[in-house]
């Protein structure tokens, strides 16, 4: 059943959300061992927060649109009292006091978590396999990643484990996942949803948004997490999100531009495999049959995307996990002095991919290489502004691949930094200019794995992506998200 | 010419002195987040996920410190200018986030100056908003971080706002320097943004001093002294230094860049960090915060709502009275200067209001004595009602608000009133056969007899009269009789 029919069942009191959560923490008792989604299981808040809306639907009070829905989080969200640990061994023994803003309005809105969900690393991969906890299993094909770094929330929600769940998205990490396993996954854009208690990568590049198997359970979930939190000074002052009164629009009309450099032909970037720029192709097809017109636009700079994010994302990362010292919170390893304790503690703490970037990013910043770096890859992005916003003039969306294969083999890409970087050529682009972007399932490719498609629009966009998002998922050749199609 | 424009050290060098001054905003909340800035003797009880840095948390710029930082860099003349937070990265167990939330090269205030009140103009390179790190007490060992056996953090004071005011190196004398920190505190005091308490630690003072050859321009190497607790600490802190200075210069030797740690007991520096191992900071914007953009209304609404600073106060008592620099100096500080003013405007002698205040004025809390009331004291004085003494305990009675703050109600609560002449000449007469010894030594002695018995006589009468007496009467009669 979708969110939206669970959350419907469970408002009208034909279904209880107690019974709900049994079926779902049944479930992940019977999966997780193999799949490896969730970091912890939260079985008795999850039944205790189902027994409240219950309450609520019993007592007339209206229990929110999300009543009784199953959701899981990604493990770099902060929940009250309950271990927050960004898959990493540095947070060891951490329970965060307070509830990121995203965490309070799905609870706000009658939602149940059921768990925390496996992450690369502080949220750096693009295939939970640099995961203190073990690598997550793509549910479709336990042999092949879920993709990453919010491998487990996509897990979850494609193995049905959660209704919902919640990632977060520094350079594609909720569009590629969701691509991998053939779900949902939405990167709003950037300041849409508070970042209030996200644990932070890349600070101008990370937001969080939701995954779902149907493009308007999708919808539900940003409404909820998304409008102004005061806690975020990087939100934008605007009013709620309304997407799903947009959905049954069509876009009979809309102009849709195929991104050159991103769609794996001439001019574009290479790697972008022959199977999935067949399905983006049809993709296209489907978006002109249904009333769309679509032409090719170029944005040059797009390609220039993942150099800059190499050292945007690192630089930032570098700063923000200097905190994981060992003097407050988490892992300490004792060593004679302060600076011994904390050169200890992140020694042992932090993993080798979190230590690469934190190495990357203090050599962009350093002083004598901060102008031939990280001032460069500044300037990238305000060129990349400048080239996406002309493009918008041309068109109201774009449309690319979401990532350049579909999921591959665990251990196949960990042994070369750069093949796994390059998984994020396409979505990348988005972080850096902090617009939105929706990863809709659109068939298989010759592996027979899932191929998503992406689809790019400015800022605040959401309406007309989900709009779009909409026709593509009713044209799509399987049903998508669920596993044994 | 005045002695502060004398060279400090000798008619060879020239000292070259620029500050840096930290100063504690007084807003009610800290820089980004709800906690109270107010200062707590239980350690770590005005903490939040955000002042702690904790994972996940996020700053929310105080609009109140930033209207505070602009109106500071006003009242000193500066541009107010778009400007960014950026985050200067170093590890520190005091620094929440092992970053420091602060302006790098885009500061607020840039551009402007700060005149002495002797008329020497200091400029001002910027004055920038940053939040103040936790306190640290490193427990065993020496007492240093690294030798410590453990160490404690306090994290109330985290996240407190900050402004650094940074001078160009323009100062050239000790007094100068003093000068610049007092005068400044006076502005703080006066537009309300800060406390400005050195001793404790709402004010902090970093000097960065040199020492050049006397008629050269040049900016030689400098250190940077810190842990200067008071504007005296100041004054021998650069007065060691440039000293030293000197010495190594005059021996073939040079200083290093460094940071020096004035020891206020020991009465000199000790070295610190060198420039070499010095951290790179890696500034670079906080992405966590927007930028901040006054408009122009923002700024002439400040503009316009400024009080009128110290100087300009200074200048309009000046104007009226003929006191020495230092009691306007002190009367303004006190913020005493409305109340003299007022005094003065109903008819009181501008001088004496001025000495008065600046003697027996010095509380902390005057609020029940006004214009009014403080000239018609002044005015009892003046035609005797009341002798010197008298008129210092009725002021004081008016300052603790007894009678309602009424110089006559108190007056003659204390039965004070001026003692007719020929009442005193009787007492005088009276002392002086009682005490023929004394009285011959004060008519026929040397200077020295002559002064300590003038002292024995008034303080016989003062005794007899219960304070009554005016002492310049009583002075007259000594010297009449004594022909």
């Amino acid at each position: 059943m979708s969110a939206l029919g669970v959350a419907a069942a469970v408002r009208s009191g034909e279904v209880r959300a107690v019974d709900v959560v049994e079926e779902y923490l049944a479930r992940i008792e019977t999966r997780n061992g193999e799949l490896n989604a969730f970091n912890l299981v939260m079985a008795d808040e999850a039944r205790a927060a189902a027994a409240a809306v219950d309450a609520c639907v019993a007592a007339g009070d209206d229990p929110g649109p999300l009543a009784g829905v199953p959701v899981a989080l990604k493990d770099n969200m902060c929940t009250q009292g309950i271990a927050t640990t960004c898959s990493s061994k540095i947070l060891e023994g951490w329970e965060p006091p307070y509830d990121a803003t995203v965490v309070a309005r799905l609870a706000a809105a009658g939602a149940v978590a059921v768990g925390k969900t496996n992450l690369d690393e502080f949220a750096m991969g693009s295939s939970t396999e640099n995961s203190a906890f073990g690598p997550t299993r793509n549910p479709l094909d336990t042999d092949r990643v879920p993709g990453g770094s919010s491998g487990g929330s996509a897990a979850a929600v494609a193995a049905d484990l959660a209704a919902i769940s919640l990632g977060s998205d520094t350079g594609g990490s909720i569009r590629q996942p969701a691509a991998f396993c053939g779900v949902v996954g939405m990167k709003p854009t950037y300041g849409a949803v508070s970042r209030y208690g996200l644990i932070a990568f890349g600070s101008s590049l990370d937001q969080i948004g939701p995954f779902s198997t149907s493009v308007a359970d999708s919808a539900a979930v940003l409404e909820v997490i998304g409008g102004h939190d005061p806690f975020d000074s990087t939100s934008i002052d605007a009013p709620a999100f309304d997407l799903r009164s947009v959905l049954g629009r069509g876009v009979d009309g809309m102009r849709i531009g195929i991104l050159r450099e991103l769609s794996g032909g001439i001019g574009s970037v290479d790697g972008i495999s022959p199977d999935v720029q067949a399905r983006a192709a049809a993709a296209a097809e489907a978006l002109e049959a249904a009333g769309a017109r679509v032409q090719e636009v170029s944005v040059p700079s797009a390609t220039l995307g993942l150099s800059a994010y190499y050292l945007v994302a690192p630089a930032e990362a570098s700063s923000n996990l200097s905190r994981f010292d060992g003097v407050r919170f988490g892992l300490r390893v004792d060593a004679p002095t302060t600076g011994e304790m904390m050169t200890a503690t992140r020694t042992a703490g932090f993993g080798p991919e979190v230590k690469r970037r934190i190495m990357l990013g203090t050599y962009a910043l350093s002083a004598g290489y901060y102008d031939a770096f990280y001032g460069k890859a500044l300037k990238v992005r305000t060129l990349m502004l400048a080239e996406f916003a002309s493009a918008y003039e041309q068109v109201d969306l774009l449309l690319t691949p979401t990532a350049p294969t579909t999921a591959f083999r665990l251990g196949e890409r960990t042994a070369d930094p750069m093949t796994m970087y390059v998984n994020d050529v396409c979505t990348i682009p988005s972080n850096l200019t902090g617009h939105p972007g929706i990863s809709v399932p659109f068939g298989v490719g010759d592996d027979g794995m899932p191929v998503g498609i992406q689809l790019l629009g400015p800022a605040l966009s959401e309406p007309t992506i989900y709009q779009a998002a909409a026709v593509l998922e009713a044209s799509a050749p399987h049903p998508g998200g669920k596993e044994g199609r | 010419m005045s002695d502060l424009h004398e060279p400090a050290l000798s008619d060879e060098w020239e000292l070259v002195v620029g500050l840096e001054v930290h100063v504690e905003l007084a807003t009610q909340t800290k820089l980004f987040c709800g906690c109270a800035n107010e200062f707590s003797t239980e350690p770590n009880t005005n903490v939040c996920p955000t002042c702690l840095g904790l994972p996940g948390s996020l700053p929310v710029m105080n609009e109140t410190a930033v209207e505070f930082a602009m109106r500071l860099g006003r009242a000193l003349g500066c541009d107010v200018h778009p400007s960014v937070m950026a985050r200067k990265n170093y590890f520190y167990p005091d620094m929440a986030k092992d970053f420091q939330t602060t302006q790098y090269d885009q500061p607020t205030n840039r551009d402007g100056e700060l005149a002495l009140a002797d008329g020497t103009v200091v400029g001002i390179e910027r004055a920038h908003i940053e939040e103040d790190a936790g306190k640290t007490t490193h427990v065993g060992g020496g007492g240093r971080i690294n030798d410590a056996t453990y160490s404690l953090v306090d994290y109330n004071r985290a996240g407190v706002p900050l402004v650094e005011i940074v001078s160009h190196p323009d100062i050239r004398t000790v007094e100068h320097a003093k000068a610049y920190v007092s005068e400044l505190r006076n502005i703080l005091l006066a537009i309300a943004v800060s406390d400005a308490k050195m001793e404790e630690g709402s004010m902090r003072v970093d000097a960065n001093v040199s020492v050049r050859p006397v008629g050269s321009d040049e900016l030689r190497t400098r250190c940077e002294l810190k842990n200067i607790n008071s504007i005296r600490s100041l004054g021998r802190a650069i007065e060691y230094e440039a000293r030293r200075h000197v010495d190594l210069y005059e021996s073939g030797e040079a200083p290093r860049q460094e940071t020096r740690h004035w020891d206020e007991d020991g009465g000199r520096s000790t070295a610190g960090r060198s420039k070499e191992d010095a951290d790179d900071y890696r500034y670079f914007q906080e992405p966590d915060l927007v930028p901040l953009a006054p408009t122009a209304e923002q700024v002439a609404e400040i503009d316009a709502a400024m009080p009128v600073l110290p100087a300009a106060r200074r200048a309009r008592l000046g104007a009226l009275s003929s006191v020495a620099d230092d009691v306007l100096v002190t009367v303004v500080e006190r913020g005493q200067d409305m109340l003299a003013l007022g005094a003065i405007e109903v008819g009181a002698d501008p001088d004496k209001v001025l000495t008065r205040i600046q003697n027996d004025l010095a509380v902390d809390e005057w609020s029940s004595v006004n214009a009014e009331t403080l000239a018609v004291l002044i005015q009892m004085e003046s035609v005797g009602e009341l002798s010197a003494t008298q008129a210092k305990q009725v002021l004081a009675d008016m300052a603790a608000g007894l009678h309602g703050g009424d110089p006559r109600a108190i007056a003659a609560f204390h039965g004070f009133e001026a003692m007719e002449s020929d009442a005193l000449e009787v007492l005088v007469d009276q002392l002086i056969s009682d005490h023929p010894d004394e009285w011959t030594r004060f008519t026929g002695g040397d200077d020295s007899d002559r002064k300590k018995m003038q002292g024995f006589f008034t303080g016989q009468i003062m005794k007899a009269t219960k304070g009554q007496a005016d002492g310049r009467a009583v002075a007259e009669l000594l010297g009449r009789k004594s022909k």
